[in-house]
């Protein structure tokens, strides 16, 4: 008798470690997942997949571990991860699933409306510190930053700060909404937020990479074709050796359904 | 039946026995891990792990501070004349350029061509300076030095007056602001709550009536139920743009707001803690005091507060400890800028704010996790003196009627 239970219990979990998915990392891409997750449950009932943050750098180093199916990573893997992948035997592949652009907004107050990136550069640097310097109203600027542990912090200080530091001492919010909550209530403000947060108490600016020939609006339409500058790919890692596991979900998410989610969530779709 | 009752009290005693001692074994461990993982901070070099700064050898810069290297980096400096080598332009080469310059194939099977690769561009610019993994390191190729790093020593620590932890290639891991940010606002939210607080205890303890007691009394220790993380998004929405408009600041996120905040926070502790205190004085000695003729003022301020002022001194501990700990709520209202504090009407940036706000990222054993536990140690440190400046006070007291 109890060998049968015991039989049965090892091929129910046989069977439950055939099905279960686990994916962790980013929690930028977290609600993505998730929402992503939810739904393919619905249409494929045996399997179940557990989602989980930590950060895209948490992430990585559970696919190293192998305490993860799919990293999601919201920036691209760094070269020392893929040297330790390496040297364990592993590949990964990058699946690129979405799309997030990041909009620099300022107080609706604000009549600046257009900054080229050398311009952004020298204000998150400390470089420029009064509006009227940019043509704006005799104002001192306060920009507000992401704290450290963000993968947007990183993301924007590559992009937009061509990897120079912040400023010494900027303001720095443990939330993207706790940014749009400052920046609407004080007049000097400048911040960056995700796409997906834009709303009516903040204003947000157009931005210029050629030097200020064009200035471009944070929008969906110009991140998708491309003419906006500050967007960054949304990834998926997972090992080669475990890809007949992980391709059903995958190409789930790169499925129509999957990619109206990911409009849903506030990304832009990779199609 | 006596002899059973007198086992089960032996082993209830051992039970006892055994969960303080498995209590202080707890505390202990975890004392001695802070301090351990903290250390550790100090034999890390200055730069990341595995990598290491080159130059070309023609050039005759040879010692180069953690300044120094940020300087460079952010284009801070753009000669290297300032460091006592020739006048010639700074040229800033990071890692990944190198994935820029050539394809994955071009760099061969494994990278193994990637050293001469790298090695090549640093002797084409001989005002270069490279930031590169040693594994890769073109250590083979003549005409190139690589730069000798210190590791971080115990004065950039504790003199240190920036805090760049993310900073590459040489994050800046300097203590001063976060602790006098850390003393600034709980020091300014004590100022505050102090009086406050022990005005409502008095008047609570003393000069209430039945009624109003019954019914402030749950109302404050209500305040004390509630997360400080919701307190943060009031302070946030409400606080915020309060202060910034009544004093006209740029911005409202400053270490004022936080103290505030804290002031508020701290208040239903000492409050509670101290009416207590006051309500335990024995009716006798009230009575006593009353009968030699003295008001009832002087009842409270010769009688009652020295006689309850260990009680006293265990809410203001409490209080600082609240305001010194608190993490939630500082971290959404000050505005967490890492500056010396020159103003109590500027950002600041405390030590529990840090650590929540970044031990998520920081990669666990590197540099910057280390210094994060350094931080937990010294805010554990600050808290123990509080601790034993509160016992030594109320050990202290002076006759208290007995």
């Amino acid at each position: 008798m109890e060998k049968k239970i015991l039989a049965l219990i090892t091929l129910l979990l046989i069977t439950l470690s055939v099905n279960a998915q686990r994916i962790k990392g980013s929690d930028t891409v977290l609600p993505l997942t998730q929402k992503e997750a939810e739904s393919y449950n619905k249409t494929h009932s045996s399997s179940t997949i557990s989602v989980t943050g930590g950060g895209s750098g948490v992430g990585i180093s559970a696919l190293l571990s192998g305490t993860t199916d799919i990293a999601q990573a919201s920036r691209k893997i760094k070269f020392a991860e893929k040297q330790k992948l390496k040297k364990g035997g592993q590949k990964a592949v990058e699946i690129i699933v979405a799309y997030d652009a990041l909009a620099v907004v300022v107080n609706p107050s604000n009549k600046v409306t257009n900054l080229t990136r050398e311009e952004l550069e020298a204000i998150f640097t400390g470089k420029i510190k009064n509006w009227k310097e940019v043509g704006g109203e005799d104002l001192v600027i306060v920009p507000y930053s992401r704290e450290t542990s963000s993968g947007t912090y990183e993301f924007f200080k590559a992009n937009v700060l061509n990897n120079k530091n912040y400023m010494n001492g900027i303001m720095s919010m443990p939330a993207t909404g706790a940014i749009v909550q400052s920046i609407s209530q004080t007049k000097g403000a400048i911040g960056y937020i995700g796409l997906a947060y834009l709303n009516k108490d903040i204003k947000a600016i157009h931005v210029s990479y050629d030097n200020g020939k064009t200035y471009i609006a944070p929008s969906v339409e110009n991140a998708k074709n491309k003419s906006y500058p500050i967007v960054r790919p949304l990834y998926y890692y997972y090992e080669a050796g475990l890809e007949s596991k992980v391709k059903p979900f995958i190409e789930y998410v790169l499925s129509t359904t999957g990619q109206k989610i990911v409009s849903e969530v506030g990304f832009i779709p990779v199609k | 039946m006596k002899q059973f009752r007198r086992i089960v009290e032996k082993i209830i005693e051992g039970l006892l026995t055994v969960s303080g001692a498995i209590t202080s074994i707890a505390i202990l461990l975890i004392v001695i891990f802070l301090f351990k993982e903290g250390i550790g901070l100090f034999s890390s070099p200055a730069v990341e792990k595995g990598y290491a700064l080159y130059v070309n050898s023609k050039n005759n810069v040879s010692n180069l501070t953690v300044e120094d290297i940020k300087k460079i980096f952010d284009s801070e400096v753009s000669s290297w004349k300032q460091f006592s080598g020739n006048d010639q332009e700074i040229k800033v080469f990071r890692f990944e350029e190198i994935f820029d310059i050539y394809s994955e194939e071009q760099l061969g099977v494994e990278y193994s061509l990637l050293p001469n690769k790298l090695g090549e561009i640093i002797l084409q610019n001989p005002n270069i300076i490279a930031y590169l993994p040693i594994e890769y390191a073109p250590s083979e190729v003549l005409g190139i030095k690589e730069l000798p790093i210190k590791s971080i020593s115990i004065n950039n620590f504790f003199g240190g007056e920036e805090w760049i932890p993310t900073a590459t290639p040489a994050p800046l891991f300097g203590l001063l602001p976060l602790l006098l940010g850390t003393l600034l606002v709980s020091i300014v939210a004590i100022l505050f709550a102090l009086p406050l607080g022990l005005g409502v205890a008095i008047y609570l303890s003393e000069l209430a009536g039945e009624r109003t007691r019954k019914f402030m009394k749950p109302t404050i220790e209500l305040l004390a139920g509630i997360p400080s993380v919701v307190y943060g998004f009031f302070g946030l929405v409400v606080l915020v743009p309060i202060v910034q408009k009544t004093l006209g600041l740029p911005v409202g996120e400053t270490a004022f707001t936080g103290s505030l905040l804290l002031a508020i926070m701290a208040l239903p502790t000492i409050i509670t803690v101290a009416e207590d205190a006051m309500r335990n004085t024995p009716r006798s000695v009230r009575e006593a005091s009353l009968a030699l003729g003295a008001t009832h003022w002087q009842t409270i301020y010769r009688v009652i507060i020295p006689y309850s002022v260990s009680g006293i001194s265990a809410a203001i501990v409490l209080g600082i400890g609240r305001a010194i700990g608190e993490t939630m709520a500082v971290l959404m209202v000050t505005g967490n800028a890492a500056v010396m504090p020159h103003s109590l009407f500027e950002s600041a940036r405390t030590i529990p704010a840090t650590i929540a706000a970044e031990l998520g990222e920081a990669p666990a054993g590197g540099a910057h996790y280390q210094s994060l536990f350094l931080l937990g140690t010294i805010l554990f440190i600050i808290t123990l003196i509080i601790s034993i400046t509160a016992e030594v006070i109320s050990k202290k007291q002076p006759n208290t009627g007995e």
